[in-house]
């Protein structure tokens, strides 16, 4: 396929970009003259501290997830202990915990009012010293929980995808298990690694929900704050700017740390032997990964529980909770098949272009990764109100429209998930077996169904279950595109916690973890069924965008 | 396992379709007055009792206040919303120069008082809330405080708790502080807060909560939160104190509506807004604890006894106006 061009795949494959990129541009065109008066007073004012708050944020956060996540993942593989099978999996979960309700929970459980902070006053005295929870320092933490795992399951899949013989031979020359990971398995799980640091750090910087309960100003809460409380878009879409900016940064470090080395791996993969741990040891193993658990699932959904069975409140209508859980499950099903499709597409056309400027050109499709939901939201409104305005006043029309719009909207947001893992996938295929399809006969569209279209099924799949869960948690753009008497799990939440009534909450955020779950437990069935294929370990793709 | 995935699949997208549908019934309904709201307290129920009393539906739609104004401004003349609605005067004020909102009928308005009604009646207030100070009965006695600006006194350090510099209500009692004092006598105000090291708090539960627990001795708060949480526990020790009563007055914000310049049926938004003002004010008000706006409708009786006080003119012209300087304000007191 090298060499020829195909402008048909080309243009296929730049239609579809710009189409996920017009909402993000027609929102950023709007503000393309930086209007020199409010940068100047924000320059002066509070930008610097928000630039502090959020590359504090995203070393303590993106670290904090690395540390965590690799850890975890390098315990499981290489060691055994009792429940090991079931960490192993379960270690996954809190991908399906929102962060914003970690953090009310964490905030009511651990603040000066909270049970914990009284009890040791009634026990120790009133001046106990208690670190300050609403703080960065807390904010990181909860991320840090909640994130974790984009890094625990592409560093497993890393780590089950090198073949022992490196490792083992570390070993055989006298290495320690220690220094053989460090000299040996993380220097070649690094591209992996990096990949999933990425995506905790894009999630972390558009973040600007959990960071206003711990009282974190960093720049996607500046967006906010201007677009809010200024009302003045044009800055609002510059600092939003800024946060992309800060993006693509991050993404040139990874690059960087990821270098241009590719490992190639000889022989074939299984898994490394693994060390059976006992005693001490094994209780410690089993203490990090029940700890991680219990900070991150267990006390946040007692703590729901609780209040769910006590809470006086109202609660809102909850005969209408089915409702909202399949409105939600409906939506980011529906954005996920969206959001696949589309990676596929332009995945597989930029190969078929035959340019290698269009390669290129089809990486932007993930550039709504580093852009606040509020901004994506904007941009599709917009295109949604034209299209409504040429079809006139047709309510179930404007329905439809704007549910539509809502799917577009989370395509356009979430397009890295996918469009990674299914990039990723297809980079398995080696120009070699192209050409020896070609060389025997094929068409390329034939050979497109056969080689490309199942390669791209494993990656596809993951990339599903990551836009999925992050739909399911996703507030701002709901919040604002939603057709009248839409409601979802997700903004049932929000009203009750907009005022305060976090008690109220449990019900829907409950229901949020639980759909959350269902998608993570439906991949790993299939991990589970496919785990004979070692080589082929989908959720690898999702952060590799190369 | 293949099928049953794509069954799973079809079966989601289908209950998608379903609920879209119910959404599409629901609008091509009889006469419904579809409503955008910033507001969400029990909303549901005095929309329900105006459908049965009146036959006419209340679809609605709850958002922040700005996102639905940002909203109704990307959608045009294609917006399905009769009415406006907000939790604070700033955002309606802005709706309307923006010529998001047209003039409602004069009967509409009949009998508010009129700082509580836009010149060109393009909004109206439709509940009162306070943001005044809170304190612990124990530890601080209601003689030693007087006004907002009387915390920047020494007495004060490290004992108050007040809300970020994020939230609208902050934004509005610093904007009015402006109004009142300038801009460089309110940033000495809000710099004498901070440097009373005053903690500061992502909500205002958690203020009176800390107040309650002893973290703080006084704090700033919307009046309804202290109501809230006294119903559900009538021992609750904190005590609201009206602030600046010897001056201007404590502050008020309003949560108030107004007809979208686009509206369908103007006459039935305006029936649905006049209601809420008349014969639906108890239950919109009650609901949540909020001082009404209609004279002859008195306070819940859950805040009643916290007794009559002088508030400071709701200008809500000035609160639009100088919310963004408020914004810069705190940042340059370094109050987050």
């Amino acid at each position: 396929m090298t060499g020829s061009r195909r402008p048909l795949w080309s243009t296929i494959t730049l239609a579809a970009v710009l189409a996920v990129l017009a909402p993000i541009a027609l929102v950023g065109l709007g503000a393309i003259s930086p209007s020199g008066d409010a940068w100047g007073q924000l320059w002066a004012g509070p930008l610097p501290g928000m630039l502090w708050s959020t590359l504090s944020l995203l070393v303590l956060v993106g670290g904090g997830a690395l540390m965590v996540g690799t850890s975890l993942a390098w315990l499981v593989t290489a060691y055994d202990f009792p429940g090991r099978r079931v960490f192993t999996w379960a270690l996954m979960l809190p991908l399906a915990m929102p962060a914003y309700v970690l953090g009310f929970v964490f905030l009511a459980v651990f603040d000066f009012a909270g049970p914990v902070q009284t009890a040791l006053r009634s026990v120790f005295g009133f001046d106990v010293w208690f670190p300050d929870v609403s703080s960065i320092g807390g904010a990181a933490l909860v991320m840090t929980f909640t994130l974790y795992p984009y890094v625990y399951i592409l560093a497993r899949s890393a780590f089950r995808e090198q073949t022992p013989a490196t490792y083992e031979s570390a070993r055989m020359l006298g290495d320690s298990r220690f220094v053989a990971l460090r000299r040996v398995v993380l220097p070649m799980a690094r591209p992996t690694l990096a990949a999933g640091v990425a995506l905790v750090i894009m999630e972390t910087l558009t973040d600007f929900a959990t960071v206003q309960y711990f009282n974190v100003q960093t720049v996607s809460v500046g967006v906010y704050q201007v677009w809010r409380g200024m009302f003045d878009r044009e800055t609002a879409v510059e600092l939003a700017a800024l946060v992309l900016l800060i993006a693509i940064l991050v993404l040139g470090l990874e690059r960087l740390f990821r270098g241009s080395a590719k490992f190639f791996q000889r022989g074939a993969p299984r898994e490394i032997e693994r060390v059976t741990l006992r005693g001490r040891r094994s209780a410690l193993a089993i203490g990090a990964c029940g700890g991680v658990l219990a900070f991150a699932i267990v006390l946040p959904i007692a703590q729901l529980l609780v209040w769910m069975f006590t809470s006086t409140g109202t609660v809102g209508d909850i005969g209408r909770a089915f409702e909202y859980l399949s409105n939600s499950l409906g939506l980011a099903v529906a954005a996920a098949v969206g959001a696949v499709v589309v990676a596929v597409l332009v995945a597989a056309g930029s190969r078929f272009s035959g340019s290698g400027l269009v390669r290129k050109a089809a990486h932007l499709v993930t550039a709504g990764y580093a852009v606040p939901g509020p901004v994506v939201a904007i941009g599709v409104l917009v295109i949604v109100s034209w299209l409504s305005g040429a079809m006139g006043r047709n309510p179930t029309g404007l329905v439809l429209l704007s549910l539509t719009g809502l799917v577009y909207a989370y395509v356009v947001r979430f397009m890295a998930l996918a469009y990674g893992a299914v990039d990723a996938s297809l980079e398995k295929i080696t120009p070699a077996t192209v050409d020896a399809a070609h060389t025997l006969g094929a068409t390329p569209s034939r050979v497109m169904r056969q080689i490309h279209f199942p390669m791209a099924g494993a990656g596809a799949a993951a990339g599903a279950v990551l836009v999925t869960i992050d739909v399911l948690k996703e507030l701002p753009i709901v919040l604002l595109i939603r057709p009248f008497g839409f409601t979802t799990a997700s903004i049932w939440v929000w009203e009750l916690a907009s005022e305060s009534r976090w008690s109220s909450a449990a019900v829907p955020a409950l229901l949020i973890v639980v759909a959350a779950m269902i998608p993570i437990v439906i991949y790993l069935r299939r991990e589970r069924r496919d785990s004979v294929i070692l080589s082929d370990p989908p959720l690898v793709g999702a952060g590799a965008r190369r | 396992m293949k099928q049953k995935s794509t069954f799973f699949v079809t079966l989601l997208v289908l209950l998608l379709v379903l609920s879209a549908c119910g959404v599409v019934d629901a609008l091509s309904g009889d006469a419904a007055v579809r409503v955008y709201s910033g507001r969400h307290y029990d909303l549901e129920e005095a929309f329900a009792n105006y459908a049965d009393e009146t036959g006419n539906d209340v679809e609605f739609l709850f958002g922040g206040d700005a996102e639905l104004r940002e909203r109704l401004d990307a959608e045009g003349e294609s917006t399905l919303a009769d009415v406006f609605m907000t939790v604070d005067a700033a955002n309606l004020e802005l709706a309307a120069s923006d010529s998001l909102l047209q003039p409602m009928d004069a009967a509409v308005v009949d009998g508010l008082p009129d700082n509580l009604v836009h010149p060109e009646l393009l909004w109206v207030g439709l509940s009162k809330r306070v943001r005044t100070i809170m304190y612990h009965p124990d530890r601080v006695d209601p003689s030693e405080l007087s006004t907002y600006e009387d915390l920047t006194d020494p007495k004060w350090q490290g004992r108050l708790c007040m809300r970020n510099s994020n939230n609208v209500y902050t934004q509005s009692l610093v904007a009015s502080l402006i109004y009142h004092h300038g801009y460089d006598g309110a940033l000495d105000v809000v710099s004498g807060w901070v440097a009373n090291d005053t903690e500061i708090m992502s909500n205002d539960v958690l203020i009176l909560q800390t107040i309650a627990a002893g973290g703080c001795d006084v704090g700033i708060t919307n009046h309804y939160y202290l109501a809230r949480l006294l119903e559900d526990d009538p021992e609750f020790p904190v005590l609201p104190f009206w602030a600046n009563q010897d001056g201007r007055g404590v502050h008020v914000n309003i949560s108030g509506a107004g007809v979208t310049a686009n509206a369908d049926d103007p006459e039935l938004a305006e029936d649905l807004i006049r209601w809420l003002a008349t014969e639906g004010q108890e239950e919109f008000v009650y609901g949540n604890h909020e001082y009404p706006v209609n004279p002859s409708v008195p306070p819940p009786p859950s805040i009643a006894g916290w007794g009559d006080f002088k508030e400071d003119p709701l200008n809500a012209q000035q609160f639009a106006s100088l919310n963004a300087e408020a914004i810069r304000l705190m940042s340059e007191a370094g109050y987050d």
